[in-house]
């Protein structure tokens, strides 16, 4: 494990019943033979799991570009995820990039909508705009405004940045899915300061009731927001109990770990009945020396001197 | 003359629209038998959902349903609408510019005995302010029910504000009401009264009661406050030269605040605010509330007076 933080990964009902819709088991732990069974619903090996590590790190190096030609942004929350993303983007999700409003598309909304940058980057992997595009983040009269506005960028699924909202337009497009008889999967990315925002708790609290197993939370658990640690903030711990009481699956992973991702995406397809929150333990800034685990770079931007050293590092 | 609250009709309007189109979508918080939308949840039950006592995940829930392709009708008390979940209406909403419908009763001190925290005089301003954002009071059952099939087929987000008491019903069933523009219902040349809402029907009282007094004046419907038709105030400006403005909302941001806006920058006559004189409201019946906040016919006859004087002081 190359993470300097303990974890105990749980999962609920890994082995047993996952079809309840009342029960949230307490913490069982997973075993690294439960990750295999969940890895092997679908095919997990170490090529797709290079590929992907291939594409989360392009996805830095552009992350990186763009918050330099900025000047200004959030790197340290854009970086954390960025494994999670890739996950989505080049594994998990059914997209047209021609057409990008293709009614049977998964849908992703980046409820931190701060982390922007990832988003675009990812968009611009995918091939929904010219990758030219990205130096364009944040200026005047470009699409990619500081925080994803739907109008403006094709992909974009929802206009979001501020807090807490993501998750209930999530919420709206599982319950227009179901109501459609559509298979679509809509996923939330949640930051863990995010979930100080009360109309979060509103919106784990309608997913639940309306069991909407369309729907998968993931929570980017960084530990870190603009004023400190989340726990000497404003506690939002323990975050996967919360979501458990609320009566959706929950699932910690590392979410740095491909397998991790890979499997609690799987667990959470297969289940019936319940939504699922995957809480996923990241470092802010992942995969830059000077960056990571550090508050400051919640919304700061390399000067073009760390952009060179960033990218020497990602290479 | 028969009374019909406009939530009533609202109820029998959603009811109709849900039978002629697939996609619309009714949400609530709680108050479906107060807002009337219980009439949608019984006749469509699939395509209703009452999101519990949590306005903002349904401004939020609303605005991914429309993302989805519905046309979605979110109800509430209007200061509960408009007030508490007012940045997700911002935000998710208008800002995305997406096809959400806040349809808010009980407006307006006309809730009377709740009080003063139920009685919403604030939200025609908290809602004119947004880009986007069309804002409709109309003035009786006739006018709500055109003006709730107007929205369905108006692409983008609509305020349409109601109230809970029985009103008179002014409107012919074969009235024409369009966007942005006001419906001149009676013309005299001596002043002109602009009201919306339950303050129409005091209007023609109160131009009755001026015409014993030997003064004419011209009675303006403005049931769409934004896009106000400001080609009309100015118009009655240059014939009458004395203009009143009469709802039943704060006078500060609501009708007569967006006329004196129109009036001072493009055609400056005196403008005589009739509305609420910055308070809060208490509890009581709506007659009692009505006569002690000033909204009666009798309240616009002395403004119309006022402003006659204003004017003739100013020649």
């Amino acid at each position: 494990m190359h993470l300097g933080v303990p974890f105990s990964f749980k999962l609920s009902k890994c082995n047993e019943d996952r079809n309840n819709t009342h029960v949230f088991s307490q913490g069982y732990s997973v075993s690294n033979q439960c990750w295999e069974v969940l890895a092997g619903m679908h095919e997990i090996n170490e090529q797709v799991v290079a590929e992907l590590q291939g594409k989360a790190r392009v996805l830095r190096q552009d992350i990186v570009k763009m918050l330099g030609q900025a000047g200004s942004g959030h790197t340290g929350g854009s970086l954390s995820a960025a494994d999670i993303v890739a996950c989505l983007y080049f594994w998990e999700m059914k997209l047209d990039t021609r057409n990008p409003r293709w009614p049977d598309r998964d849908r992703f909304v980046l409820s931190k909508g701060h982390a922007a940058p990832l988003l675009y980057a990812v968009l611009a992997e995918k091939g929904f705009f010219p990758r030219e595009d990205l130096a364009g983040l944040r200026k005047f009269g470009s699409p990619l405004q500081g925080h994803p506005d739907m109008k403006k960028v094709p992909g974009v699924e929802a206009s979001t940045g501020s807090l807490g909202q993501g998750i209930a337009w999530a919420i709206g497009m599982a319950l227009a899915g179901r109501l459609d008889r559509k298979d679509y999967r809509v996923y939330a990315l949640l930051g863990d300061g995010e979930l100080q925002e009360g109309m979060v708790w509103e919106a784990v609290m309608a997913g639940a009731h309306y069991r909407l197993d369309n729907l998968v939370a993931i929570v980017d658990f960084n530990g870190l927001q603009i004023d400190g640690r989340v726990e000497d903030v404003m506690s939002p711990l323990p975050i996967a109990a919360k979501f458990g009481a609320f009566g959706w699956q929950a699932v910690e992973i590392d979410g740095h770990d491909y397998r991790q991702i890979m499997g609690a995406l799987n667990l959470a397809r297969e289940t019936r009945g319940r939504p699922t929150a995957i809480v996923a333990r990241t470092i802010k800034g992942r995969g830059i020396s000077f960056i990571e685990n550090l508050v400051d770079w919640h919304g700061k931007a390399p000067n073009p001197e760390q952009v060179a050293q960033a990218l020497a590092e990602l290479m | 003359m028969e009374k019909v609250a406009t939530r009533d009709a609202y109820g029998k309007s959603l009811v109709k629209l849900g039978q002629m189109y697939e996609n619309v979508v009714v949400l609530d918080a709680d108050l479906s038998k107060s807002t009337k939308t219980a009439d949608f949840a019984a006749a469509f039950p699939e395509r209703f959902f009452n999101m519990g006592i949590a306005e903002q995940n349904m401004m939020g829930t609303a605005a991914g349903l429309a993302a989805a392709g519905k046309v979605v009708f979110a109800s509430s008390f209007a200061v509960f609408a408009t007030g508490r979940a007012w940045e997700q209406v911002r935000n998710s909403i208008a800002y995305a510019g997406l096809n959400v419908k806040v349809c808010a009763s009980h407006a307006g001190v006309t809730v009377g005995e709740d009080g003063g925290s139920h009685q919403s005089v604030e939200d025609i301003a908290l809602m004119r302010v947004l880009p986007g954002m069309t804002v409709l009071v109309p003035a009786d059952a006739v006018a709500t029910e055109k003006l709730v099939t107007a929205v369905y087929h108006q692409e983008g987000p609509a305020y349409v504000r109601l109230g809970r008491s029985a009103v008179p019903t002014i409107y012919r069933p074969e009235q024409e009401l369009h966007m942005g523009r006001g419906v001149e219902l009676r013309e005299g040349g001596d002043a002109t009264i602009i009201a919306c809402g339950i303050m129409v029907y005091q209007a023609l009282e109160a131009a009755r009661m001026l015409e014993e007094k030997g003064l004419r004046v011209s009675v303006v419907d403005m049931f769409c406050i934004k896009p106000l038709d400001e080609e009309l105030i100015c118009r009655k400006a240059a014939e009458t030269g004395a203009l009143v403005t009469a709802e039943e909302h704060s006078v500060i941001g609501g009708l007569g605040g967006a006329v004196c806006e129109a009036v001072a920058a493009q055609c400056p006559v005196p403008v005589v605010r009739v509305g609420v004189q910055d308070r809060f409201g208490q509890s009581g019946t709506p007659e009692e509330l009505l006569a002690f906040y000033g909204l009666t016919a009798g309240n616009l006859v002395k403004a119309v007076e006022k402003a006659i004087s204003l004017r003739d002081g100013y020649r």
